[in-house]
């Protein structure tokens, strides 16, 4: 008994640790006062001054566009390149596996680096396409190893029975892989998508000329001291990541029950 | 299973050696020369890069990264390791929204979560106006150490918790069952019984705290001041503010070079293997 109240303690003091520093901003960003300590009343003036602020709309542009764009890239890429990787015989294979798991194991800060390297010395103007590139660099081995896992367990004799039935190759892999392995790659696009939101270190190495993304902005705005437009900014991109996570929630526990539904017919 | 589709992977093969390789490769090249790649007839080998990094300043600089990443990763095992046991140990009605309230400040953009200890440190900040109010002096908590040591383990807690949870939600209760049938009391069952069958868990716990703990600049950056430089910060410097590419690349090649001789070491304690993702190291 005396160790289960420990436990919650415990637990209750590390969710203190975890959520004091949000909801602290989340006060700030209603308090009417530029000055930390003081409350001086309920305000919505930051919220305000943020949707007057240019910089925070470009790059608020940039971030959702780089993000939509690079991962629906690298699912594309990534998937075919899962498909094709799959069949490759063991050794090459194992050869660009490990390759594929360099920008994962790699501390951001070299990935970026290096790209900028690259983008410099083939005289590449840093900016929205250096940036883009880099990004879809770095999510199409998530959606490698999102996918490659769907595939080892995917029944062979499925493709072979469509192809015995007639279907030409491709068609075989648009109506019997494909749809097969369409949780991996929705999987993927999901992990790429959030990966190039929050993306700060790569982001800031690769691009230039007036192209930055939150991340870059809010850096930039923080290394300046504490202002209040920040707080505004994160307690509204907690509530779309909280209305976000809620209909993900919905959508899965959706597919359990259809799922389980399907077992008891 | 089809030969053909092999050729799907080609493009992909091809977008590996120039965004993945062949940029290694140059850090590399920069490293060991002087001035501009550019021209292959002006090209300059040297290693004075690599001496440069041996001088004693800039051992400093990477003993002082490596002392903190050090930290931070003991920390977040000693605070980690319990969280994961006992969310382990939750019914499983409760667990996942447990370990979905856990999560939740991931989703949060780290440099957000690194910014809101400012507000909470800063000289005039939440606890410095809590001592004013008790009549106290302010004290200064932000821009040194302890204040990066907190952002780090605020930022990289999950990263052990989860492998930790994952190895020991996988374990096999009956072992503990047994161990106690046995004669064991808790702690030699923890000691003996629990803590070896987590400690793949606790490997990749401490690889993906100590990784990014070595290589962050940002969280010194924000946290830390202008004061003193760590690893990630002299990277940061010598490629956009001074622009040395050369010795830039020197620095970035030692610490990929301590990362991965850190991951091998621990890679050893790993009897299963079955800890880290990767089989490259």
């Amino acid at each position: 008994m005396v160790k289960r109240n420990l436990h919650k303690i415990y637990m209750g003091l590390i969710f203190v640790f975890l959520y004091a520093p949000i909801l602290v901003l989340v006060a700030y960003s209603f308090n009417d006062s530029t000055s930390r300590g003081n409350w001086g009343g309920f305000t919505l003036k930051w919220y305000i001054d943020l949707f007057n602020d240019r910089d925070i709309k470009t790059a608020l542009y940039y971030t959702v566009i780089v993000a939509m764009l690079a991962a629906t890239i690298a699912t594309f890429i990534g998937t075919f390149s899962a498909i094709g990787l799959y069949n490759f015989k063991k050794k090459p294979k194992a050869i660009m596996v490990n390759v594929n798991y360099l920008p994962v194991v790699n501390p951001d800060i070299v990935t970026g680096l290096s790209l900028m390297i690259l983008y410099l010395s083939t005289n590449m103007k840093l900016g929205f396409l250096s940036m883009l590139l880099s990004h879809i660099t770095f999510d199409i081995p998530f959606v490698i190893l999102a996918v490659m896992p769907k595939l080892k367990s995917l029944n062979k004799h499925l493709t072979e029975a469509a192809l015995d039935l007639g279907a030409t190759p491709l068609y075989a892999l648009r109506k019997v892989v494909i749809p097969e392995i369409m949780p991996g790659i929705i999987t993927g696009f999901l992990i790429a998508f959030t990966l190039s939101i929050d993306d700060f270190v790569i982001s800031f190495f690769t691009t230039g000329s007036g192209v930055t993304n939150l991340s870059i902005v809010i850096y930039s705005m923080a290394r300046r001291g504490v202002k209040p437009t920040i707080n505004a900014l994160s307690t509204l991109m907690l509530t779309v990541v909280l209305i976000l996570l809620f209909f993900i929630n919905k959508r899965s526990a959706l597919v359990e029950g259809q799922k389980n539904n399907g077992g008891i017919k | 299973m089809n030969k053909k589709q092999k050729f799907f992977a080609y493009p992909y093969v091809i977008w590996m050696f120039i965004f993945i390789v062949l940029p290694i490769v140059l850090v590399f090249l920069y490293s060991i020369t002087t001035k501009e790649v550019n021209n292959i007839k002006t090209i300059n080998f040297t290693l004075n890069n690599y001496k440069l990094f041996f001088d004693p300043l800039y051992i400093g600089v990477t003993i002082r990264s490596i002392n903190l990443a050090l930290v931070s990763t003991i920390l977040c095992l000693v605070l980690g390791y319990p969280i994961a046991y006992i969310i382990s140990k939750i019914h499983s009605k409760h667990r996942n929204t447990v370990l979905l309230l856990f999560i939740l400040p991931m989703w949060m953009n780290m440099l957000l979560r690194t910014y809101a200890w400012m507000t909470i440190l800063g000289n005039n900040g939440i606890i410095n106006n809590f001592l004013n109010m008790l009549g106290l002096p302010s004290i200064r908590l932000l821009y040194n150490n302890s204040s990066i040591i907190i952002g780090m383990v605020y930022n990289f807690l999950p990263f052990m918790v989860l492998p930790i949870y994952t190895a020991l939600s996988k374990m096999d209760q009956h072992l503990v069952e047994a161990s106690h049938d046995l004669g064991a009391d808790n702690r030699t069952t923890f000691l003996k019984v629990i803590l070896p069958l987590s400690l793949p868990g606790v490997i990749s716990g401490i690889i993906m705290v100590f990784m990014p703990a070595v290589s962050s600049f940002v969280i010194p950056r924000l946290l830390g001041g202008n004061r003193s430089l760590y690893i990630g910060t002299l990277i940061e410097n010598l490629f956009l503010v001074t622009g040395d590419w050369n010795f830039g690349s020197a620095v970035a090649i030692m610490m990929m070079l301590i990362i991965l001789v850190s991951m091998s070491i621990l890679n050893r304690f790993d009897v299963d293997k079955e800890g880290s993702g990767s089989n490259l190291w």
